[in-house]
């Protein structure tokens, strides 16, 4: 019932739900990645990342991990970022990226139902969200991700 | 004859006021959204990252020749009903909106016998 609404925000409602009209540039080229690309992947991890979040750092390890899974694909979504600083994050920290995205103004990641970084929405090939994670990867949602995708 | 003309006018008005597009206005939209980061704030009001990226993705839509309503389903398909300060009527809320006008129906029921005891 609306009376007994949680107003703390969440977006959990996006699980179950598919993704359409997505369009999202690639980082070094002038081409865009879009849902039929998504669909080749049996598991696809989108996530929405910048060099100038805290958090992302703190999640990366986990990211650069979850890189070995064989059945996952890692979108990368650069946010609101500058180009330099995240070639230097990523040349620090590790590239977990199959595939590496970006979204200058942010009006890409608006489509995912993105708020703030990191987020990670992991989908199938049916574009289908079956989980999202609003804030830093933890050991836990490594867990179940992995679950998912065995 | 004097009717007759009242009516024609009323349904020519009526006519012209469906046949103009309604502007989509960008602030109307902006205020009915809430800023999911602040405290409760809307869009409007916001000057915050996701305030000022919300505002660009409403520019777009409206460039795209979308409606106030299709752009408050939009929102709402993205981050829920609650980005939306006056969300639609659906069978969640609908109690919410219907209890008002059942209270008022119902007092005014109880005040009517009450009246009419007195007398």
């Amino acid at each position: 019932m609306s009376l007994n609404k949680d107003t703390n925000y969440s977006t959990n409602f996006l699980t179950g739900k598919k993704i359409s009209n997505i369009s999202l540039e690639y980082f070094d080229e002038n081409k865009f990645y879009k849902e039929d690309d998504l669909k080749k992947n049996n598991y696809t991890l989108i996530n929405f990342w910048a060099s100038w979040c805290l958090p992302c750092r703190q999640e990366h390890p986990l990211l650069v991990q979850l890189s070995k899974e064989k059945n996952l694909k890692l979108l990368g979504v650069n946010f609101k970022d500058k180009k330099k600083q995240a070639e230097t994050f990523l040349y620090n920290l590790g590239n977990p990226y199959d595939l590496l995205t970006k979204d200058e103004l942010g009006k890409s990641s608006v489509k995912f139902g993105v708020y703030g970084i990191p987020e990670s929405i992991l989908v199938n090939k049916d574009l289908m969200i079956l989980k999202k994670f609003v804030g830093p990867l933890s050991t836990e949602d490594y867990d179940s991700i992995i679950k998912i995708i065995n | 004859m004097k009717f007759k003309l009242i009516l024609i006018t009323l349904l020519l008005n009526f006519n012209l006021a469906s046949g103009v597009e309604k502007k989509v206005d960008q602030n109307t939209i902006h205020k009915n959204l809430r800023c999911l980061v602040c405290q409760g704030q809307s869009i409007a009001d916001s000057n915050s990252d996701f305030a000022q990226t919300i505002k660009l993705v409403v520019k777009d839509l409206i460039k795209d020749g979308k409606t106030e309503r299709e752009i408050y389903s939009f929102m709402s398909d993205k981050y829920g009903e609650w980005i939306v300060f006056k969300p639609e009527l659906n069978k969640h809320n609908v109690v919410l909106w219907v209890l008002p006008y059942l209270a008022l129906i119902f007092g005014g029921v109880i005040i009517f016998i009450l009246v009419r005891r007195r007398n």
